[in-house]
Formats: C-alpha cells, structure tokens, sequence
C-alpha cells in the first residue's frame, strides 16, 4: 500500500483540481433539478388549477362508474297503495327480463277485499276545459264538486295482492316493506320506519344509524347498504337498487328466446330441442342472437377491433414498403446527391410533423369515416417516422461489406442488395414490428376523431355515461389485442435481432 | 458477377451432397413462397374488409382526397394571419368565424396572449407534466422491475405488469372516465397521458438498466451500500443519460399524443382545431394547423439537440 504524507496530497489535489473542485452545475445539480420540478409542478397545479377542478370533482360518481364496470343494479319499485297493497314494478329495459321473479325479492300474498274506485266513464262529456274566462287558480274545488255525482264507481272485489315485500340485499341486510312500515336490517343494527300515508310522512323509531340518512324530518330515508346497493324509501314508494356482480345478459338479450336459461339449458335447446323458429335451426338461431345482442352489440364490437387491428397492420406494413426505397435516396452515404438526399429529408420531417390527427382528419374528409381514413393516417405518419429511422440507420452502417461486393465489379443494385441490404434488414424488420405494436394502440385514439375502428364505439359508450360496462368489455379486448401483438412482435423481434437488444 | 463452374463429374458423395442442398434449397423456396402468398391473402383480405367497411368507398372518394384542403381556402391570406394573432378582421360580423378578437387571453391591460398560441401553451404543459410525471414514476418502477436490481421475482413480476397495463390501456377510456368525473378540462388529458407514459418509460427504463455495467453495483455491494445507495450511486450515473435521452423522445410523442386527446375533449389545441374544422372556420383551422406544425417541428428540433448534447450521436435512435 502506498502512503502519502499531507504536503504530497496537496500537491497532488492542486494538479487536478477539476476531479475536487467541480462547477457549482456538476455538485448542485440535483437539488436545482428538484426544486426546478417542484417550481414547475407549482406553476402547474394554478395553470390547470387542479385544486378547483378536484375540489369540484364528483367522486361519489367516479366509484359508480367503476362500480358499473363490473357490475349491473336492478331497479324495482315498490308502490304503496292507501289501503296497503303494494305493487312491484320494474323499468321497462330492466336487465331482469320481461317476467321478473327474483329469489331476492320475496312477495307475500293475501287475499284481501279491495274497493276500487274506478275513474269516471263520462268524464270526456264534462266540459274540463272552460272557456277563457276561466282561471287556473281558483275554482277548482267547485270543479270537482260539479263533476263529483258523476264520478268514480267505486267497486269491491276480492283480490290477491302483495302485502309485504322481503328483500334480500345481501348477508344479514334485509329490507322488509310492510303496509305501515319498513324495517331495514344490516347486521344487528335495526332501523323501524313508520310510514304514515296520510301525511305523507316518514318517520324513524330512534336515531338512525349511520348508513341510513333523512333528509329533513318526516322526509325520504336514503338507506345504503355499500356495494349491494341502496333503498329510498318515502311512504307511499320504496325505489330498490340491487347491484349484482359481472355482466348482465351477456350472451342473450331479454328479448331472445334463450333469456334466463342455463348454459345446459341451451345446450339441450340448440342439440335436440324443436326448431324454435320454423326453417331456423336453433344453433344458428343461438349465435344470431348472441352476434345482435342489442346491449353488447358483440358483431359490431368484434368488427370495430378487427378495423383497429387491420388499420394498424396495413398502417404499418405500407409505412414500410414505402420508406425502405425512399429511405435509400435519403441516405447521404448511398445516393450521393445532396439534394435528393435534403428534399427526401424533409419530406419524412413534413409528414411526420403534420400529426397524426391532422392527417387522420384529412382522410376521414376524404374517406369518410371509416378504416380507410385510420390507414392513411397511419400510413402517412409512419412513413415520415420509418423513413427518418432508416435513413439513419443506413448512414451508420459498416462501410466495408459494400467495398468488398463492389470490389468483385458487382452493379450498383447488387451492391446496395449485398453490401447494404444484409445488414440494415433485421433492424428495420424489428423497428416495423415496434411501430406495428405500438400503432395497435394509437389506432384506437385516431378512431376517436372518425377515423375508423374501435375508438368511436368506445367514445360513444361512455359518452351516455351508463354504458360502462361495454367500455370495460371493449376495453378487456382491447388489452387481449395488444397484448398479444406485443407477444408476437417482441418474439419476432428477438429472432431477428437477439433478445437482447430490443 | 462472372461465375463459372467447371464442368467436373461429381463422384458419389459429392452427388449427395449435391442432392442435399438441391433439397435445402427447395423446402426455403416452399417456405418462402407459401409465407408470401399467406402475407398477400392476408394484405389483401384486410384492404377488402377495410374498404367495405369504410363509409365511402376508396376509388370512389379518390377524386375528394383533396376535399379536406379545398375546405380550408379562406377568404384571403391575412386571414390565418390576423387568426393567429388574435388581430381584428375586416369581415368581422358577429358570428363565431371571425370573432378572433374575443379569444384573447390579457395579461396585463394592453398585453394579451393570442388564444390559440394560449391553448398550444395548455398542450405544451399538459405533453410536460404529463412527462415529468410518466419519468418520475417510471424511474421507481423501473428498479423494480428490473432483474439485476430486483432478485424478488414477486416484486419484479408485479412492477411488470402494472407497466403493461399502464402502457397498453387506452388513453382515450381513461380521458373519457376522468372526463365523466373531472368535467371538462386540460387535467383529464393530463392523467391519461400520465398514466400512459409512466408504463411506456418504465419498459424502456428497465431495459437500460438490466443492460449497465453491474461492476460500480459490485463495488458498492462490497462497501456494505444500501439498495437505495446502490441504485444512486451505481446506477443512476450510468443510466441516467439514456434516461434523459428517452424522457425527450417521450415528450415529442406526448406533445403529440396530447393533441390527438385534446381533440376528443380534453380541452388544448387538439379541441380548438376539432371545433374550427366542424364549424367549417377555414382561416381559424389553418393557423392551429400551421400553429401546430411549427410547435411539433420546435420541441422535434429542441429534443434533438439536447438529446445529441446528453448522449452523442449514439443515442438519436428512437424506440
């Protein structure tokens, strides 16, 4: 080991003095960085005035969106009647189909004698409608007196009706509506609610806990019982929403004949059951129903990816059939003329700097919407993009395999074929493969302008801002697509080139 | 090139060997032939699929390719120019195509930002945070999804494949849902592009990092350096300059990327131009494109330099 005395040390630090004493840059760099990006980061939050936009931000909605992704709400109604029969209805394109018979929703049935009045028969004859002199405000209570002996007949029958409604919204949550009230269970917390009709009134027996919220006294009671759903209840209607985990009516719509049956069901159906619909056989009557799923629209779906995976492809692939020989005149190196090689130059530069979108709304002019316009896009974009890739990557190449076929008194073609050609191929085959994958992507935002494929479809579904669950359908095939694109290029581009150097 | 073989009768061995290739040479050109007319069927299938789709038919709309410029011929040249700045037009009559003065942006009483150079500005800084952020995230990750510097084959996968899902989920599904929430403006362009980059400049991170010398990482190890320490002080110097390198290649894409997001909603020039080209405002269309193209050529030239300036001429290599 060698040992230096001090005096040495210092002489030896004064010879050198850039390895100790480095530019205040070289030693303060990193903290300048940082507070640069904090400055900047500052700058950023009052340019976009994050703290407002967040601030107003609905976040209740954006756990109901991402609810919506994975999961569908059935919405039925129970109404009160004055006398205590209820009625359960569902909207009309309920995802439960058109014969609702939930094993949730438990109805007990009575049967009760109902007086029922029915509306007058002759209340087009009375003349409702008086004549200009008449005021909104005062008379109608002498209205209804004039036309009260004609009016309602009033009718007694014996009926079967509902009489209380058990709802099963989860383990150990329950809602029990009964006439005169409604009894919320979650867990061992129980909240009795008396419904006074007459009034118009809710009203809870002690304090309600903190899952359950009225508004104002007397008011509705909003209960919620976390994912499976909420009630609102006021006293004389409780709104039910039951959210369910997946899909709904993935396969078959509830207008197809297959809705509601098991997966063996249709099995046995499409098999050996009877033709369904005469001179149809059930098969082909099953996938014609799954294909036109109105809610899924699975055909269309499928058709608009194919559109995004073959603007990508063709994208590409002409991208590069097209800046491979351009790319030759660009090269200063191969074509020896300095023009050319400029006017090529700036060529790719134009195409590549027009973006992307201005190209795809050019063609979507030209084309119409449609793949045509995502093509060309790409296409233009790619082979601005290739072409300025390729021309540097000829401008590196080794000089010496030409010189060498050139030596042999081989033309000029079998040159650039032999000399050039070997050595530049692999890397211009791998960087196709990578603008191939990553223009599966970019394919889908171009679409969002009109320019064809998925992107539309997509925009369009979460525009309506209750169609989530086909954005994350769309969404799911979209990661397959690109995922498996990414699978493919990256083998082929370590076949080509190693794996190393991709 | 002059061959010429001598005309030697071959001996048994020789025929065999002559046989053999003969047949090596067959079996490639079968190879070749039966993948070229695969790729043909396939070209081909698609260009008809992509053509019958398409809402107007391509030789049928080849005369109207120019449509879209034949749009764009304003009243008279000084038209762009006075939309560009802002200047008030001669034709001015009170409907939105020539009301370029109302967009101003006044900074002080007198002072004023034209609006679409205010709205580039907003696509400028949304393509920059949205970089910055994408570095700083994708610089964690990156660690840890890369082999030499994570052994943890649990941690490693997991970074992986949040990059992958980042990278690959469409931009324009996560502007769409902050949209929904955020209502419009420039911040739902700014996460969707966050969120993109950080996945794209994660992958390319870590694959600079499993290809550094492991030799300063060695030193440090001996020292009894910490993991932090060693990625710090063994890592970063290396990997920093490409780091830096792909970080400027990221922010040409991103400006870009951020227009095309504008253009769907998320507010910048990207919706400024979507709006003027509906409304048919030939003169307001030209100066953004023209805007736009004189951006994306500056930040394209910008970025290059600097990229030359950190790491040589190697480095200019996209991807």
């Amino acid at each position: 080991m060698i040992l230096l005395n001090a005096a040495e040390m210092d002489a030896l630090a004064l010879s050198h003095p850039d390895l100790l004493h480095r530019s205040i840059w070289q030693r303060f760099r990193v903290p300048i960085i940082a507070v640069a990006v904090i400055l900047y980061f500052i700058f950023a939050w009052w340019f976009f005035a994050v703290g407002k936009v967040v601030g107003s931000a609905n976040w209740g909605l954006a756990g109901n969106y991402l609810a919506d992704w994975v999961s569908y709400e059935i919405r039925p109604d129970i109404e009160i009647a004055t006398d205590g029969s209820m009625q359960i209805n569902y909207p009309r394109f309920d995802p439960i189909g058109p014969n609702p018979n939930p094993d949730w929703l438990e109805a007990r049935r009575e049967t009760v004698t109902r007086t029922i009045e029915t509306p007058a028969p002759s209340a087009p004859a009375t003349p409702t409608t008086p004549s200009s002199s008449f005021s909104f405000m005062a008379p109608a209570p002498s209205q209804q007196s004039e036309t009260a002996p004609a009016a309602p007949t009033v009718e007694t029958r014996i009926e079967e009706v509902v009489t209380e409604a058990v709802v099963q919204m989860g383990p150990e949550r329950l809602i029990d509506v009964q006439p005169d009230r409604v009894v919320l269970t979650r867990g061992d917390e129980v909240v009795i609610l008396t419904l006074d009709r007459a009034a118009d009134q809710v009203l809870a027996q002690g304090p309600l806990p903190e899952w359950a919220e009225q508004r104002s006294v007397g008011g509705r009671v909003t209960a919620y019982f976390g994912f499976s759903g909420w009630a609102d209840i006021s006293a004389d209607r409780v709104r039910l929403r039951k959210r369910f985990l997946g899909w709904e009516n993935f396969f078959f719509d509830t207008n197809s004949v297959f809705f509601d049956k098991s997966a063996g069901e249709v099995l046995s159906l499409i098999v050996s059951g009877n033709r369904i619909v005469p001179g149809q056989s059930n098969l082909s009557l099953a996938w014609n129903d799954i294909l036109y799923n109105p809610s899924w629209q699975h055909l269309d779906v499928w058709t608009k990816l194919l559109q995004t995976i073959v603007m990508a492809f063709i994208g590409t692939l002409f991208a590069m059939i097209v800046a491979f020989p351009l790319s030759f005149i660009a090269a200063r190196n191969i074509f020896q003329n300095r023009p050319a090689n400029q006017l090529t130059k700036r060529f790719f530069d134009f195409l590549r700097s027009v973006d992307m979108l201005i190209w795809a709304l050019f063609f979507t002019r030209a084309f119409g919407p449609g793949p045509l316009a995502g093509i060309s896009a790409i296409f233009f974009t790619d082979t601005g993009t290739l072409g300025k890739l390729y021309a540097e990557a000829l401008e590196n190449i080794d000089d010496k395999q030409r010189e060498g076929v050139r030596s042999v008194g081989a033309p000029p073609a079998t040159v650039q074929r032999y000399g050039v050609v070997p050595q530049v191929m692999p890397v211009f085959a791998s960087q196709a493969l990578y603008f191939w994958e990553s223009n599966t992507r970019s394919a889908t935002i171009i679409g969002a302008v009109g320019a064809g494929g998925i992107g539309l479809k997509l925009w369009e579904a979460m525009r309506t801002n209750s169609d989530w669950e086909n954005v994350a359908y769309m969404v799911l095939l979209i990661l397959i697509v690109v995922f498996l694109f990414d699978g493919i290029s990256n083998y082929l581009r370590s076949k080509l080139i190693g794996p190393r150097n991709h | 090139m002059p061959t010429s073989v001598p005309a030697t009768t071959l001996s048994g061995n020789g025929l065999l060997i002559e046989r053999h290739w003969q047949q090596l040479a067959g079996q490639r050109r079968v190879y070749t032939l039966i993948s070229g007319v695969l790729l043909l069927m396939v070209v081909s299938g698609s260009l008809w699929f992509a053509n019958e789709t398409n809402a107007g038919k391509f030789f049928d709309r080849l005369p109207h390719l120019f449509d879209f410029v034949g749009d764009l011929i304003p009243r008279d040249g000084w038209e762009i120019w006075r939309a560009l700045f802002d200047l008030p037009s001669p034709y001015e009559d009170g409907s939105l195509k020539y009301n370029y003065v109302e967009g101003r942006y006044y900074i002080t009483d007198n002072l004023y930002i034209p609006e679409y150079f205010y709205k580039m500005v907003e696509t400028l800084n949304i393509a920059i945070l949205s970089t910055i952020i994408g570095l700083i995230f994708g610089f964690m990750l990156s660690f840890l999804a890369a082999k030499n510097m994570t052994r943890n084959v649990w941690v490693r996968g997991t970074a992986r494949r949040v990059m992958e899902i980042m990278r690959a989920f469409p931009e324009v599904v996560l502007a769409g849902f902050f949209l929904a929430i955020l209502s419009l403006g420039p911040l739902p362009a700014v996460i969707a592009v966050s969120i993109h980059t950080v996945g794209a400049l994660g992958k390319l991170f870590f694959e600079v990092i499993e290809n550094a010398d492991m030799k300063p990482d060695e030193g440090l190890k001996a020292v009894g350096a910490s993991w932090v320490e060693r990625s710090w002080f063994g890592m970063v110097p290396q990997v920093m300059p490409n780091f830096m390198s792909y970080f400027l290649l990221r922010l040409e894409i991103n400006v870009r990327a951020s227009t095309i997001i504008g253009a769907v909603g998320g507010g910048g020039i990207g919706e400024q131009l979507r709006l003027s080209i509906s409304r048919g405002h030939e003169a307001k269309t030209l100066a953004i494109i023209l805007l736009l193209l004189l951006t994306i050529i500056a930040v394209d030239q910008f970025s290059a330099w600097l990229r030359r300036k950190l790491v040589g001429d190697q480095a200019f290599q996209a991807i």
